[in-house]
């Protein structure tokens, strides 16, 4: 009488699981409309912090790439002799913080100058050159870090030949600052979105056991235990979060898609060498792997709270 | 098979279902619980099914206490206690051998086992050919006859019947019975609570009587037929 053992061989129990499984995903299939517009609110709401988080990661590479604007114009003084500058150039290239410098002469700085601003006429008229020679100088920190960069301009002051530095460091600053608070942002937004998410396949798993209200008792009442009562119900949710993760992909690629090309074009008239990235491990991660699980979580509430309540009488 | 020793049970309105019940029934005994409604007859079966616990006294079943039996183990005791109930409880949105099939599916039974032993219950109840059908096109009797197989099926030692044949015709109800009588022969212990008097005098089975939540007869096989 093995029937009353409270034992059931793996084979078989495997093979309930799976058939557990595919009689979720065939429950689901079954009301289409239900189960879209879930799956639905799923995906919109998992989408929305990855499409911000997808949008931050974006720009933080854009601004590596801006570290160009970060780059250190050390403007020489006009009596400085070019052999000097030349010679401050070098050791400067040799500094460690250093990945590139240039040196540009008075005379080149003017002969440029003349190419870009069609002032040739005018400038023509003046006795001396009144630019001075600059050392261009590119930090090495990529991913821009702006304390250090600042140390490196009060360092480089200091040189004798150097009338005045310039950079553009304020506004990298700011910008990483304000990068800062919008991953806070998104961060706390997934929170949000990921409770909402729970509760919302928490409530359509608590309608399907009101749904199921007969057949739970009566499974009950042939001596189904309690896990086999809830596997089902689990593995609607985890159906739930698994096919709404994928939507929040599809959303997420398809937006990813329609902004790319205006953002390149963009890119390209700031002669920026950005590449734009659609998706990182971390929000795969969690549209595959994070999603079922907040499916299964939200289920196994659900589960908890309404399947206890419903006794045979 | 079944003891009940003093047993009482008092409802939270304070309504008492039953007064100081006692009796035992020998493995491979069919009895008839009869009385008029309201008498308590449901309330035994419920608790000899451990749907509900006694207030006071002893639930002996299969000698195990009912009433120390922690929760994880009711589903293992009800599937040694087949029940049959007088609106089926049949599921209708699956056809008959997924109804039938469901207390082995339960318990774990394998896919041909399954197979084996659903057939195997059809086949004594005459629903063969009926397998693929779905419960609603099904007549009462015949949607009777699949919750007997539905109970049959696990082969338990004790088989419970709640007014089997309350919404059947007489000719129905003794097919019904005579398909207790069956199982009965090959040894499984059965209660039958019915309000039938003329088809449980015909049986002339053993008879409890409940009135008003107390045992008040407890008649011997073919004591009304004299």
């Amino acid at each position: 009488m093995s029937l009353f053992k409270h034992f059931t061989p793996l084979r078989i129990l495997l093979a309930h699981h799976l058939q557990t499984a595919l009689a979720s995903l065939g429950r689901l299939s079954r009301n289409p409309a239900g189960s879209l517009m879930t799956t639905a609110v799923i995906g919109i709401a998992l989408a929305m912090p990855a499409g911000l988080h997808l949008i931050l990661s974006n720009l933080q590479l854009l601004s590596d790439n801006w570290d160009g604007s970060s780059s250190i114009s050390l403007f020489l003084k006009k009596e400085a002799p070019e052999s000097g500058g030349r010679r401050l150039a070098e050791r400067i290239g040799e500094m460690a913080e250093v990945s590139k410098v240039k040196f540009v002469t008075a005379d080149e700085s003017l002969a440029e100058f003349r190419r870009f601003s069609g002032f040739d006429d005018v400038l023509g008229l003046l006795q001396e050159n009144p630019l001075p020679a600059v050392v261009l100088i590119q930090p090495k920190e990529q991913g821009g870090n702006p304390v250090s960069v600042e140390k490196l301009v009060e360092q480089l002051k200091k040189e004798a030949l150097v009338d005045h530095a310039q950079i553009d460091l304020e506004w990298v600053k700011r910008f990483a600052a304000i990068t800062r608070i919008a991953q806070r942002g998104v961060l706390i937004l997934a929170g949000l979105l990921s409770m909402a998410v729970l509760l919302v396949i928490g409530n359509t798993i608590r309608l399907e056991i009101q749904n199921r209200h007969e057949e739970i008792e009566i499974t009950k009442l042939i001596g189904a235990t309690n896990a086999f009562i809830r596997r089902p119900f689990l593995y609607s949710g985890f159906w739930f979060g698994l096919l709404g993760g994928l939507f929040a992909l599809l959303l997420v690629l398809l937006s990813a898609f329609l902004i790319q090309e205006p953002l390149l074009q963009l890119t390209i008239l700031y002669n920026s060498g950005f590449t734009f990235s659609a998706l990182d491990s971390t929000t795969l991660l969690g549209f595959l792997v994070g999603s079922p699980i907040l499916g299964l979580l939200g289920a196994a509430i659900a589960v908890g709270r309404h399947l206890k309540r419903i006794e045979p009488a | 098979m079944i003891r009940y020793e003093q047993v009482t049970k008092r409802y939270p309105s304070g309504y008492e279902g039953l007064k100081d019940v006692s009796f035992h029934i020998e493995p491979g005994e069919m009895v008839f619980l009869t009385g008029p409604s309201g008498a308590g007859k449901s309330t035994l079966l419920k608790l000899t099914g451990l749907l509900e616990r006694c207030t006071r006294g002893q639930v002996i079943v299969d000698n195990r206490n009912l009433a120390q039996m922690r929760p994880s183990e009711i589903p293992y005791h009800r599937r040694k206690v087949g029940m049959i109930f007088q609106d089926h409880r049949l599921l209708h949105d699956r056809p008959v051998f997924d109804n039938v099939a469901l207390p082995l599916v339960v318990a774990g039974v394998g896919r041909e086992e399954i197979g084996r032993r659903v057939r195997a219950a059809l086949d004594q109840v005459g629903l063969l050919k009926k397998e693929r059908s779905m419960p609603i096109t099904l007549s009462g009797g015949e949607q009777q006859r699949v919750g007997i197989a539905r109970a049959v099926v696990t082969r338990p030692p004790v088989l419970l019947a709640d007014e089997p044949t309350g919404n059947l015709d007489p000719r129905l109800s003794a097919e019904i019975m005579k398909l207790f009588e069956r199982f009965n022969q090959v040894g499984v212990t059965l209660l039958i609570a019915s309000h039938d008097v003329s088809l449980i005098r015909r049986m002339g089975k053993r008879i409890l009587v409940l009135d008003q939540g107390a045992l008040t007869h407890d008649l011997p096989p073919g004591a009304l037929n004299r």
